[in-house]
């Protein structure tokens, strides 16, 4: 086929975070040959981040709780542009896949009966999120790394995939990559491919992503054909640092709220009371006395507004510092010390202490913290069928981050982690009994690959070109700026144009150094990724004109009913690649069965 | 349940080269201090100590001085030679040289097996590693896992003598507070016998082993709810082991001093009320 | 106090005599005087000695930058990448502590990049080396496999069955684990550990830190059932260890590696090997067992 190393699997998973270790504990559990690849180390994927806690309706502490009113509030939160299946299935599915962690090692926090025990956050009505104190994503991928390992599954690290290949009948069948370590490339072929890669902060300035979500698996489901929707909902976290600047949008976890922290502007004043948006006003507290009750009491009164869903919480934020009432680093005050005792918040929040403490010197159990919007979460991604999480294109499944529809427009805080190992299982299901339909081994075509490598290396062999580090920088600025919380018309037309620049000039970097772990060369081939990512997002975002969830619109503040039936997406036909344009087409969503929907009627 | 027979274990395999720079250490703090320290405080008490058990006289001020105050080297003083009046009964009638000898080797086992000490001996004396970050000063290592090593093992029947030796120290300050011929009293060689007892109980109580068999060795506190309990009682006083460790080994040799200066004449124990 | 030079961190007593603590930090002013907008007399350059070099060799290239405010090593790290030093290897993700990925060696301490605050070093320049335990691939990343391979030998949790109405623990039986639990793998214990940092031949028998509080975790999970006392004192190298400590010095998530994993699991295992009354018992229960093996292997 062709010089370089080459494995052949029956399933290969591309990403080591949550998703990707429960796909392909299920693959390789149902007896067929899997492997992992991952662009870092094993265990250090952007799971380890998650903070707060994996929301499953269990009931453990609020015995009313149940998958209907999980799957209401997740569809509330998305604006209800969430693939209805997909919410489904997740609410329903969630407290199995928790439980199975516990019987895999996981040790989650307790309540007195011994059973796990669950917090609140924000869009939930019930306390929901099982959590280890402010580490439940390290808890989690330390338990599936270790599951993997006791299965023998396969793990290639710190390998970077550049792009999946087609056989001649289309269906996905290689994927061409690299070694960081040595810079020497490898082929994968295997039946059936399961993206797993995250997401796309990284386009951003102030993200609180790690440098690997640049997008990949986004990038190389287009490239590869794949259809990807609702590509302008990103999720802007309310609460990231905003200083000092080295570790601004670090996340700040939702978990100071849930345990009591309050907003508050620069006059003292808790703000988010002037900001409950009339779908959640019968259900939210209109004085300060009766939010505060409802942390000890959730029958007898409605909730904090602070915990209104994210993207509430994230314009509020933006609307007070632009008023002039933000704090002196350009955030506002997210106050748990005057709230809580020290004692509770070290226990409670030993991350955030420790985080605050070492990196801005500040101690949250005294001084309020300084917050701020950080580019958090990508709602949009590759289109999925909702029980097998097949993409548009054969042979190619998508789970977690990357793939598209689970969360609509806005995704409530603790359904990623629950997101991950719901459909991570189902796409592992989903790729597993797809490779064993498959006929014949796979194979690609060795010239494609070729010119995958060559495009890979143009940038070593070329002389006095620019910098990806600047090239980066000055993209960063761009979605900053112009793709950022609040979006308008000629500013998205503005960032499309200079995306257009980018790409040229992307066509003329310059590494210096070899292949060896270099990290500039590496940054050159994350790059066209991100570049295809974040073309889609303007794109989208362009298209969809009005105001919904995570995508907000100065010039049509207002939700369009008609286009919350839509989709917008996003696909390559003939012309594929870095270089080929990108489609944008709205489809109507999913019908939705009456049942559920008299569901998302009830209480409103 | 797997044993070790069961468990199939694949040696890891080393391969590469390292890199990095080929020096001792990159540290430029004062990484010597720590050790230079922890040396000449052990070395002091083995060389005090030694002269201390050796040199068998002084180690009690008894009636003729209306105290009953005994040196914790010497206690329990239970061979022929005992001065008169510092024990209870002679057992021992072979023993001729000096009681201490006999005493010592307990509560100098129960310390060189402490996991605190071994610590700080391994650090400072064997330097293996001087400290953190800085090469070890011997070419081959084979850690606790062969003879003599590996009778650190024994820390915890040490630490059962060492139960013993506590309560016949407290005994022993329990005692100071006679005043032969003027009653009850305190003195300061009182204070110095209770606290010295006291850092010795802290010591004691604050040993790994001791958590270990307090509690520290069920697999469900639930289950054990009393053991439970005393693991949380020990837990926090074994955060301070270290500082049990250094105050009490200090300690005790003050007290033999006070005694012997006291015995000797040198100074006055002065009686408190 | 032997140990008092080097604990100026009075918080704790996991800096009982910490690696972190004291000596480094100028005037003892700790984070929180640095905290402040621009103290006055913050030097407005660094100078960074960063070693650069592959398994051919390599030397401590030097840089110096303009300092900028409230920056860790990481950020000067990246400032030089996107300069001076654009092919400059180090390994990071999350840069907040959270992933354990930029391990080094700063000022001969191992330390995340992520975490040591340029403010917190003395003055003069900053010293930046790849860990020492490890094969060098190039720059400040390091080959740590090793890691990855003793993490296969651990046997798996192996859990009683499951109740009908799903597995009920207290909080009680927990907490051990979780403290474990809180490890990012940065593998910086596995770094400082003489027994393979200056013994490299011991790494074939030897688990190391992190896998000791793995073992501890397991021993300590109320529902666990292996029992891997005989696997971590025979194949583990548990002897080996010299609780000297530098481990539980160098956690970045301040767990008490030595207190409480590595000093109770030697106890489990004095438990298990070296108590005669436990030996006694052992040896009546291998035989029952043997026995009930030998009936149920007649029996088919």
């Amino acid at each position: 086929m062709s010089e370089y190393e080459s494995h052949q699997y029956d399933i290969i998973v591309i990403g080591a975070g949550g998703a990707g270790l429960r796909a392909a504990i299920e693959a390789q559990g149902r007896g067929l040959r899997t492997a992992l690849i991952c662009k870092s180390l094993f265990g250090k994927a952007h799971t380890v981040m998650a903070e707060g806690g994996v929301a499953a309706a269990m009931g453990n502490v609020y015995p009313e709780d149940n998958w209907k009113v999980h799957f209401r509030d997740t569809m509330r939160g998305g604006k209800l542009l969430n693939n209805w299946r997909m919410a489904q299935l997740h609410a329903q599915e969630a407290p199995d896949r928790v439980h199975e962690l516990e019987a895999w090692g996981a040790l989650f926090d307790r309540t007195n009966d011994g059973r796990i025990t669950q917090r609140d956050f924000g869009g939930h009505r019930y306390a929901r999120l099982a959590h280890v104190g402010d580490r439940t994503g390290l808890e989690m991928i330390r338990t599936l790394q270790q599951k993997a390992v006791s299965m023998d599954i396969d793990v290639f690290m710190e390998c970077k995939i550049l792009r999946l290949l087609p056989d001649a009948q289309g269906r996905i069948s290689g994927a061409v990559g690299y070694w960081r370590a040595t810079g020497e490339f490898v082929t994968f072929t295997a039946k059936a491919f399961v993206l797993a890669t995250g997401g796309i902060g990284k386009s951003w300035m102030y993200t609180s992503n790690s440098w690997e979500s640049t997008g990949d698996g986004h990038a190389m489901a287009i490239w590869a054909g794949a259809d990807v929707i609702e590509m302008e909902s990103v999720q802007f976290h309310p609460t990231g640092m905003v200083w000092p600047l080295s570790v601004r949008g670090l996340l700040v976890t939702e978990g100071v709220r849930g345990d009591g922290g309050v907003l508050r502007n620069s006059e003292g004043t808790r703000f988010m009371f002037n900001y409950v948006a009339p779908m959640f006003r019968a259900e939210t507290a209109e004085t300060e006395e009766e939010a505060d009750r409802w942390y000890d009491d959730h029958a007898n009164n409605r909730r904090t507004p602070a915990l209104l869903p994210r993207d509430e919480v994230a314009r509020a934020i933006n609307a007070e510092v632009k008023a002039g009432r933000g704090s002196p680093h350009g955030g506002v005050f997210l106050d748990i010390a005057s709230r809580r005792s020290a004692e509770y918040i070290r226990r409670r929040l030993p991350s955030m202490y420790t985080q605050f403490k070492e990196l801005a010197g500040v101690d949250i159990t005294a001084t309020p913290m300084e917050v701020g919007p950080t580019c958090h979460y990508m709602m949009g991604g590759v289109r999925v069928d909702a029980d097998t999480e097949a993409a548009t294109v054969p042979g190619l499944f998508a789970a977690g981050e990357v793939a598209g529809g689970m969360h609509g427009a806005n995704r409530l805080g603790g359904n990623s982690l629950s997101d991950l190992l719901v459909f991570g299982r189902r796409a592992g299901i989903g790729a597993a009994d797809y490779a064993e339909g498959r006929t014949g081994d796979p194979e690609v075509d060795g010239a494609e690959i070729e010119a995958i490598v060559a495009e890979a290396l143009a940038p070593l062999g070329r002389n006095g070109g620019e910098s990806p580090y600047d090239l980066h920088r000055d993209l960063q600025e761009t979605m900053q700026t112009l793709v950022g919380i609040i979006r308008t018309g000629p500013e998205l037309e503005e960032a499309l144009e200079k995306l257009g620049v980018l790409r040229e000039r992307s066509e003329n970097l310059t590494v210096t150094g070899g292949r060896v772990y270099n990290p500039a060369w590496n940054l050159a081939t994350d790059l066209p990724s991100m570049l295809t990512v974040s073309t889609a997002v303007a794109q989208g975002a362009l298209a969809r004109k009005e105001s919904r969830g995570g995508h907000t619109r100065e010039d049509f503040p207002a939700a369009d009913p008609e286009l919350g039936k839509v989709n917008f997406v996003q696909r390559q036909t003939d012309d594929r690649g870095p270089d080929a344009p990108i489609i944008v087409s709205p489809e109507p969503l999913p019908e939705m069965p009456a049942e559920l929907r008299q569901l998302l009627e009830e209480g409103q | 349940m797997t044993t070790v027979e069961e468990a199939t274990v694949t040696a890891v395999e080393i391969s590469g080269t390292r890199g990095g720079p080929d020096v001792p250490t990159l540290r430029r703090d004062g990484w010597w201090v720590q050790p230079l320290v922890s040396a000449t405080i052990l070395i002091a008490f083995v060389v005090y100590s030694t002269w201390a058990a050796f040199v068998n006289k002084e180690y009690f001020v008894g009636t003729a001085s209306h105290r009953d105050l005994l040196s914790p080297f010497y206690s329990p003083c239970l061979v022929a030679s005992c001065v008169p009046g510092s024990h209870p009964a002679t057992v021992i009638t072979w023993w001729t040289i000096s009681p201490a000898l006999l005493i010592l080797i307990f509560p100098l086992g129960f310390r060189l097996t402490c996991y605190y000490y071994r610590r700080a001996y391994y650090r400072s004396i064997w330097l293996s590693p001087p400290n953190c970050a800085v090469a070890d000063a011997h070419s081959s290592y084979s850690g606790e896992t062969r003879f003599p090593l590996i009778l650190q093992n024994a820390h915890r029947w040490f630490f059962y003598f060492g139960l013993i030796l506590n309560v016949i120290l407290t005994i022993d300050a329990v005692e100071a507070f006679r005043e032969p011929g003027l009653g009850i009293g305190v003195s300061v060689g009182t204070l110095v016998l209770c606290v010295n007892a006291v850092l010795l109980w802290l010591y004691s109580l604050s040993c790994h082993s001791c958590r270990h068999l307090c509690g520290g060795q069920v697999k469900s506190f639930s289950k054990h709810p009393i053991r439970h309990k005393l693991w949380k009682l020990v837990t926090p006083l074994n955060a301070h082991h270290m500082k049990f460790a250094w105050a009490s080994l200090i300690f005790v040799a003050l007290t033999d001093l006070y005694v012997r200066l006291v015995a000797s004449g040198t100074i006055p124990d002065h009686r408190l009320f | 106090m032997p140990d008092a030079p080097e604990s100026a961190d009075a918080t704790d007593d996991a800096a009982d005599d910490g690696i972190e603590a004291g000596v480094d930090r100028p005037g003892g002013s700790g984070l929180g005087a640095a905290a402040g907008a621009e103290s006055p007399g913050a030097p407005d350059r660094v100078a960074m000695r960063v070693w650069r070099g592959d398994p051919g060799g390599g030397e401590f290239a030097e840089y110096e930058l303009a300092a900028q405010d409230g920056e860790v090593v990481l950020d000067v790290i990246h400032r030089l990448q996107a300069t001076d030093a654009p092919d400059l290897a180090c390994r990071w993700n999350c840069k907040a502590g959270k992933c354990g990925s930029c391990s080094a060696e700063i000022n001969g301490r191992p330390r995340l990049m992520c975490m040591t605050r340029m403010d917190e070093l003395p003055e003069g320049p900053v010293t930046v080396a790849p860990m020492r335990t490890f094969p060098i691939i190039k720059d400040l990343v390091t080959d740590v496999s090793f890691n990855y391979e003793v993490a296969k030998t651990v046997p798996a949790f192996s859990p009683v069955p499951e109740p009908p109405d799903g597995y009920r623990m207290q909080q009680v039986d927990i907490e051990r684990g979780q403290e474990f639990r809180k490890c990012i793998e940065c593998f910086l214990c596995q770094d400082v550990c003489h027994v393979i940092r200056d013994h490299e031949e011991n790494k074939p028998r030897y688990a190391g830190p992190r896998f000791f509080i793995r073992f501890a975790e397991l021993e300590m999970h109320p529902l666990d059932t292996n029992d891997r006392r005989e696997l971590v004192r025979q194949k583990g190298g548990l002897g080996m260890c010299n609780i000297t400590k530098c481990c539980t010095e160098v956690c970045p998530e301040h767990i008490k590696i030595t207190d409480n994993a590595i000093i109770p699991m030697k106890e489990r295992v004095v438990d298990a090997a070296y108590d005669p009354i436990g030996w006694l018992g052992r040896t009546i229960m291998r035989r029952h067992k043997r026995s009930a093996e030998e009936a149920a292997a007649g029996g088919q």
